[in-house]
């Protein structure tokens, strides 16, 4: 076993016996949804719906019921696609990343997080096969045989490179979060009395039963899985950034954009997983399992990858004016005191001054106060896009196609259904999945758990 | 003499991991370990050679790497070149840079797929398998181990089973596949 000094704090809290964590686990899904889940669910379906409305009615008459016009282009479809993909990478560098570094904390968060990774990325989906304005077609961004004189799609393109790394991004995901979910999938099935819960579970668990031999081979699969994924998630939001950067608009053109959208991809989609974190331990009562530590740990990658994308606002405004080129300089210029000064100054403030304040330990275990900024910073982080993108658009090199942009309530309502869609799977998940990755849990409670730490340092006396 | 399968529950993973390594000791071959997570030191106690399945990822990603190449080469390079942007597509290695990104993405697709579906299948986790552990408790807090032994040691293996810390000793009646 994994020997661990005594004075790291527990990762389990309270006298955990496996059966005790078992318990624990299928409570939410064993027991009957509160009050409060059907509300939130009902709430969010009636936003996922109203979306589907609003979608509907985008396909059925074009994408000129948004607000992007001829200078504007690109508007809030990419932000949200950009906003979406960004929140899912938090899931896979849980799981991944801190898998490799073997940071054990992340096993109370990673299940929850790879659904939320999934989730955000199906709603990213839809805005990329909206925007392309007529998504029946959308089978052409694949390089399939066609009749149209062998024309192939452009290989050279960022915009293919897109295609190929999201939905990369999206089943190797899916398959990495399955995977971890087939033997806690088995455990409620051996425990189901429910005969149609038995079959579901049976179904789901694809018959797992723990043998060496599988648990030898899953656990390396875990690895090269976290092997493959993590480079994997560099190069997806890397990818997303290039879309921007191999252009040759003014404020895009620039080689900070890939890591600089990296952090910002993990920055907000850690903001995203403590806003739900927060609320599930709650409700659920999983206090023992996601404790204070664990959000004190998430709120210290919050400080780093906050302080990462502070460095590259900087770093971008500090190169634009060095570079000498009027064009970049007028680019930056405008971000910051043009018609959307409101949205830079959102950005500067919530995703660059705010997070400092977790420096001081009392707030950054404070479980409100990171509540609430945990939502600043994602709001903090759709205006990062919005920056990125509509300012720059509506005042590019011909004045002459100067325009501002406004969002029509379809853009909005879109937007609205997909962060209904978002809660709405999320909510299903948790009544129905294992939100803990418990089989992992379970082989940390000697070497993590309170009980056994407090035993560790009774002997060292 | 006939061979009998036992199965013998722990409730815990050190007595487990004692008691296998006390039985290997002595000559008797343990079939399986079914637990409700992966028993570190396990693998070496029960004598399991290390799994193959990381290489097979390996090969599927070089598979990958070489699709994605051919294709690329094909639609690019061969079957249609264009002149996209003042850039011709004259031959491959002057295009290689732009071809990265997807000669990447297309390794990892077919490194974890295949990976994947090798584990899967590999150990039949297929939709609609019956479940593999012969007692439903294993998913969750008892660990078993699986003794294939004759019939005349069993009472020797038994006694220093139950010596190792087991709560029980059943005889096997349980189908095995796979």
């Amino acid at each position: 076993m994994h020997a661990e000094s005594e004075i790291r704090d527990p990762l389990i809290l309270g006298k955990k016996t496996y059966h005790q964590i078992s318990e624990d686990i299928v409570k939410p899904i064993e027991g009957k949804a509160t009050k409060q889940w059907y509300m939130l669910l009902t709430l969010a379906t009636i936003c996922f719906l109203w979306g589907i409305g609003c979608l509907c009615y985008t396909i059925g008459t074009g994408i000129g019921v948004w607000g992007s016009n001829n200078g504007v282009d690109w508007a809030w479809d990419i932000t949200n696609f950009v906003w979406w993909i960004g929140i899912g990478h938090a899931g896979t560098l849980i799981s991944a990343v801190l898998l490799l570094f073997r940071q054990k904390w992340r096993m109370a968060i990673n299940r929850s997080a790879e659904a939320m990774t999934i989730f955000a990325v199906m709603c990213a989906a839809i805005f990329v096969t909206l925007h392309t304005g007529r998504p029946w077609l959308d089978y052409w961004l694949f390089p399939l045989p066609n009749q149209f004189g062998s024309l192939w799609v452009n290989f050279n393109s960022p915009l293919l490179w897109d295609v190929f790394a999201v939905s990369t991004y999206f089943s190797v995901s899916l398959v990495f979060w399955y995977t971890g979910l087939v033997p806690d999938f088995a455990m409620i099935r051996d425990r189901a009395v429910k005969p149609f819960a038995k079959k579901m579970y049976t179904l789901l668990s694809m018959g797992w039963g723990g043998s060496a031999r599988h648990w030898s081979r899953f656990e390396e699969v875990s690895l090269v899985l976290a092997g493959l994924s993590t480079p994997l998630v560099f190069s997806v939001h890397s990818i997303v950034s290039m879309d921007f950067a191999t252009s040759v608009v003014p404020g895009w053109h620039t080689t900070i954009f890939p890591p600089y959208f990296v952090a910002g991809a993990v920055f907000s989609g850690f903001a995203m997983v403590l806003t739900l974190l927060l609320i599930m331990r709650k409700v659920y009562h999983l206090e023992n399992y996601i404790t204070i530590k664990h959000i004190e740990y998430m709120n210290i990658i919050i400080i780093v990858t906050g302080s990462i994308v502070g460095v590259a606002y900087l770093t971008e405004l500090f190169i634009s004016w060095y570079s000498g080129v009027e064009y970049e300089q007028y680019a930056f210029l405008n971000r910051a005191t043009g018609p959307y000064w409101w949205a830079y100054a959102a950005m500067m403030t919530c995703n660059v001054v705010s997070p400092q304040v977790f420096w001081v330990k009392k707030l950054r275990t404070n479980l409100a106060f990171t509540f609430v900024m945990s939502i600043v910073v994602n709001i903090g982080m759709w205006f990062e896009r919005f920056v990125i993108i509509v300012p720059t658009l509506c005042r590019t090199f011909v004045p002459s196609t100067w325009n501002m942009y406004h969002p029509t309530f379809i853009d909005i309502g879109i937007f609205t259904g997909t962060i209904g869609m978002f809660f709405t799977f999320f909510l299903l998940f948790t009544r129905y999945f294992p939100v803990i990755a418990q089989a992992e849990l379970k082989s940390i409670v000697k070497s993590s758990g309170q009980e056994h730490k407090d035993l560790a340092k009774h002997h060292a006396h | 003499m006939s061979n009998v399968t036992i199965h013998a529950i722990f409730d815990d993973e050190v007595p487990l991991l004692a008691s296998a390594k006390t039985l290997r000791s002595n000559g008797v071959r343990i079939k399986d370990v079914f637990s409700p997570f992966p028993v570190h030191g396990l693998d070496a106690a029960i004598g399991l050679p290390r799994t193959w399945i990381a290489i097979t990822a390996f090969i599927y990603g070089i598979t990958g790497t070489c699709l994605a190449t051919l294709m690329m080469w094909y639609m690019m390079i061969h079957d249609w070149p264009t002149d996209i942007g003042g850039k011709p597509s004259m031959a491959y290695f002057m295009n290689v840079p732009a071809f990265i990104p997807i000669t990447f993405e297309s390794t990892v697709l077919c490194a974890a797929h295949g990976m994947a579906i090798t584990f899967y299948l590999r150990c039949w986790l297929v939709p609609g398998a019956k479940p593999k552990n012969p007692d439903p408790r294993t998913t969750d807090d008892k660990f078993m181990m699986v003794i294939e032994l004759k019939e005349e040691n069993r009472s020797n293996v038994e006694s220093m089973l139950r010596k190792d810390g087991a709560i029980e000793i059943n005889n096997n009646n349980f189908k095995y596949r796979n």
